[in-house]
């Protein structure tokens, strides 16, 4: 029998994870920066005290970079109140996650470790393995120079004679055999040199030979990540150097984000390359599971409000045309509605009001196995509509539950310490990737508060398991 | 025409952030004949002439410009080219025109342009309400009065951006398509409200309802007021519903019904009010006025421009509510007036006593208008008339 505590249990875990998930502390429509800071620090430091094991687990899913970064510092700072087991369960998780976050995240991380004076026996080897699993050092010493340099001294690492001089005494030494050491001693001199150097450090070294931008961007090209280069594309198009790229290899949401920082007519005129490339990209996230969800219609939020701030710039809606790309991978028959009515997807930008309720009765219209809303959850003409509209639609239409709706929201509300929901009757989970979508799908089923704290602890052990085993 | 009418223009629902509520007004049919730009001041500091000699200085952040187009066809103002439409003769319409300095607070600007500045028609109508001061020499009234008259009458206003919370409701307010005007409410008072010719004209002067200035009851109910509630729809949960178009006649009934509230409770106030209308200048087939209301105490009174067409439609209204006080300094210069200012014959009409109206009248800011021997009797509590 589930007590009342373990159903607000379950309940205090998904509104983290939904916050976890969507929230980067950055400002967002409606709410600034700070508010999203405050608001996100109060959920971490409360889940951290009254279910830190959850807490670690949540590791395991599809949350943001930013908010596994806080989880790992905070577990790490307050290792003191967990016993050795909950220590070793934490550490694999840990040590999982710094494998597949950025390395520069890493290094962020370890910097805040040590401006918190954390630096125990466990903090040091944990940093010492992380290192160690790291391809190449002297290409850390290069990129991350600073990061790398924190992350021994404070880890009391010894490091290799050469790649010692370079980060702690560069003038020591007029020549290193290590070649990109050695490129880098050359770029300060030598303008040649620099193209051989990662973007980032090349970029510095540009500015300082005095290299006409259009130039270095052509000549670096090569050496650009994937997503530098799907980043510098407009900027290297203003500048008339040639910065190619293959658009299909590009994440969904990048991609997505990236059209609809193109004006209108060049997307019109890129129509047939972009729509490729788009779908290209969901093909490779549905894999095997293409064509199987049946029939599917999706509500989109294509409303001013989808613009987001300055910070994550049109980030709504691009997880929204993320989404539709992939539904349409994914569904048998597949029918997209966005609010503002327009049925060309490549042309979506943010802009007029948000008839959520009139959109989910036309998508009922269809009737679809599943239905999908993507929206930030401010249905506002009139307010309230959506929700009124599925609730009466379940108790009257559709009690059977022939249809399955799921309701997606990108946009974490600092106020209610959750994603702004639709309808008590509707799941609904926080996206921040539209290629977690299913996984999403998946977790939305205990957001409907039917299910308990046994079924949820069952489910994060399922992917603790599956996380770790991969990772180590 | 003694009503706004307001015919074209369909109320939609709310949108509400903390005390500030805004409705849009949608229009079905643009008016495509009339446009309006703005023009900026920037920081320059604005003297007109109001007609009889006296000046007006104000700040003003923006000015308007108003365009007409003769049997429906847009010419450019030099002569330069011939076009359909508004939009092909400025590309950039977003952009405010550059600024000319202005001598009039409505000024020709070439055979189909005026420009004018947008909420100083109404307040200087309001100011200069029987500015002339007593029209019949009464004992009771002062030299100055007569010399004066009165001179020097001040308002005070807010600008929107001191309003609390008004930057972040019109930032996240989300334009409908179409959307030709917009009803501001702060507490869930009317405050002021705003109608555009055009959508895209709308678009480009959605911002300066920012810049604009608001009475002081604004100010005050955004300040002290709670956050107002919003109108969420409601839908039965009866038998009735037993398809989905039952379900949609629903949710079409939830719309309709807001609108109707809206227009018939919330904003009664501004469209059942009798206003006094002046004509300022012909433009076309339309009417640039400006419009007093009756000056009733204890009631919603705003005072506003507006160009109508013909048939007394509002193509463009911007409107101030007044404040209590504000109510009743213009009730009472409107009584005074209506009896030629004899005290004992306006006392009799309001039903009080000369001593009464005497401390009305000190309490409303004129008595520098009353000889000072007939106000300190009148303190004491006797009429010296």
């Amino acid at each position: 029998m589930e007590t009342y505590a373990d159903l607000v249990a379950a309940e205090d875990v998904l509104l983290f994870v939904n916050a976890a998930i969507t929230s980067t502390a950055q400002r967002e429509f409606r709410s600034d920066a700070h508010e999203q800071r405050m608001s996100l620090d109060f959920l971490h430091e409360y889940v951290r005290v009254n279910y830190r094991e959850l807490y670690a687990a949540t590791l395991a899913l599809d949350i943001n970079d930013h908010n596994a970064a806080r989880i790992i510092q905070r577990l790490l700072v307050t290792a003191g109140e967990a016993d050795p087991g909950q220590k070793r369960a934490e550490g694999r998780l840990i040590a999982a996650r710094l494998a597949v976050l950025p390395p520069q995240r890493v290094y962020r991380i370890f910097a805040e470790l040590r401006r918190a004076k954390v630096n125990n026996r466990r903090t040091r080897a944990i940093v010492r393995d992380w290192l160690a699993g790291r391809r190449d050092p002297a290409f850390d010493a290069v990129k991350y120079r600073a990061g790398l340099k924190t992350a021994v001294r404070h880890a009391h690492l010894p490091v290799a004679d050469e790649l010692g001089d370079f980060l702690f005494a560069p003038r020591a030494r007029t020549r290193y055999t290590h070649a990109l050491l050695e490129t880098r001693r050359r770029a300060r001199y030598e303008q040649g040199a620099l193209y051989e150097l990662p973007y980032t450090v090349a970029e510095g070294f540009a500015a300082r030979h005095g290299i006409p931008r259009a130039v270095f961007l052509e000549r670096i090209a090569p050496r650009m990540t994937r997503l530098e280069q799907l980043r510098l594309q407009e900027s290297a198009r203003t500048h008339k150097a040639a910065v190619d790229t293959d658009l299909t290899r590009m994440p969904l949401t990048r991609l997505a984000s990236y059209v609809l920082s193109l004006d209108l007519d060049v997307r019109a005129g890129r129509r047939a390359e972009l729509t490729g490339a788009l779908r290209a990209a969901a093909r490779r996230i549905a894999g095997p599971y293409a064509g199987t969800w049946g029939r599917v219609a999706a509500v989109l939020d294509d409303s001013f409000s989808a613009y987001g701030s300055g910070q994550k710039r049109r980030r709504p809606l691009a997880v929204a045309l993320a989404c539709h790309f992939l539904l349409a991978e994914l569904a048998g028959s597949y029918v997209p509605l966005w609010t503002s009515g327009r049925a060309d997807a490549l042309l979506v930008h943010p802009y007029g009001h948000t008839p959520l309720g009139m959109r989910i009765l036309d998508a009922l219209d269809h009737a679809p196995e599943r239905l999908v809303i993507v929206s930030d959850g401010w249905d506002n003409a009139p307010p309230g509509l959506a929700g009124e509209v599925l609730r009466v639609w379940r108790t009257r239409l559709d009690p059977q539950r022939r249809t399955h709706v799921v309701h997606l929201n990108p946009v974490y509300d600092a106020d209610s310490f959750d994603v702004r929901r639709l309808a008590p009757s509707v799941p609904t989970a926080g996206v921040r990737d539209a290629g977690d979508l299913p996984a999403l799908v998946e977790l939305a089923q205990f957001a409907e508060g039917r299910t308990g704290l046994a079924e949820l602890r069952a489910y994060l052990d399922e992917k603790v398991k599956i996380f770790t085993g991969n990772a180590t | 025409m003694t009503e706004l009418d307001f015919t074209g223009l369909v109320t939609k629902p709310s949108q509400v952030w903390g005390g500030i509520r805004l409705v849009p007004l949608v229009r079905e049919t643009p008016i495509e004949d009339l446009r309006l730009r703005r023009e900026l001041f920037r920081d320059a500091l604005l003297a007109v002439e109001a007609g009889d000699g006296t000046t007006y200085s104000s700040y003003i952040p923006h000015g308007m410009v108003a365009d007409w187009a003769r049997d429906g066809s847009w010419r450019a103002a030099y002569g330069t080219q011939l076009c359909d439409s508004y939009d092909d003769l400025y590309d950039d319409h977003d952009m405010p025109l550059e600024s000319v300095p202005m001598h009039r607070l409505v000024q020709r600007a070439g055979s189909q342009r005026v420009r004018f500045l947008p909420l100083h028609l109404a307040l200087d109508g309001y100011l200069a309400l029987h500015f002339g001061g007593p029209s019949v020499l009464w004992d009771e009234w002062s030299k100055r009065a007569l010399r004066r008259g009165l001179s020097p009458r001040a308002e005070r206003a807010y600008a929107g951006s001191e309003i609390p919370e008004l930057a972040d409701a019109l930032r996240v307010f989300e334009i409908h398509p179409g959307q030709c005007g917009m009803l501001l409410y702060a507490a869930d008072a009317l405050a002021a409200a705003f109608v555009v010719p055009h959508p895209d004209d709308y678009r480009a002067l959605h911002a300066t309802l920012l810049t604009d200035l608001y009475g002081e009851l604004v100010y005050q109910h955004a300040y002290y007021g709670a956050g107002v509630p919003e109108f969420t729809a409601r839908i039965e949960d009866t038998a009735e519903i037993g398809s989905l178009a039952d379900l949609r006649a629903a949710a079409r009934a939830q719309e309709r019904a807001w609108a109707r509230e809206h227009d018939t409770v919330m904003a009664s106030g501004l469209l059942d009010e009798r206003y006094a209308f002046q004509e300022l200048r012909r433009m076309g087939r339309y009417r640039l006025t400006r419009f007093l209301p009756p000056f009733e105490r204890q009631r919603e009174q705003h005072i506003g421009e507006a160009i109508c067409d013909l048939k007394g439609r509002v193509a463009y209204l911007k409107t101030i509510r007044l404040s209590e006080a504000q109510v009743r300094r213009g009730h009472l210069l409107v009584q005074l007036a209506r009896h030629d200012w004899n005290l004992e014959d306006t006392a009799a009409a309001l039903g009080a006593t000369p001593v009464e109206l005497v401390r009305r009248i000190r309490s409303a800011g004129f008595d520098g208008l009353l000889k000072r021997q007939v106000v300190e009797s009148a303190q004491r509590g006797r009429w010296d008339g």
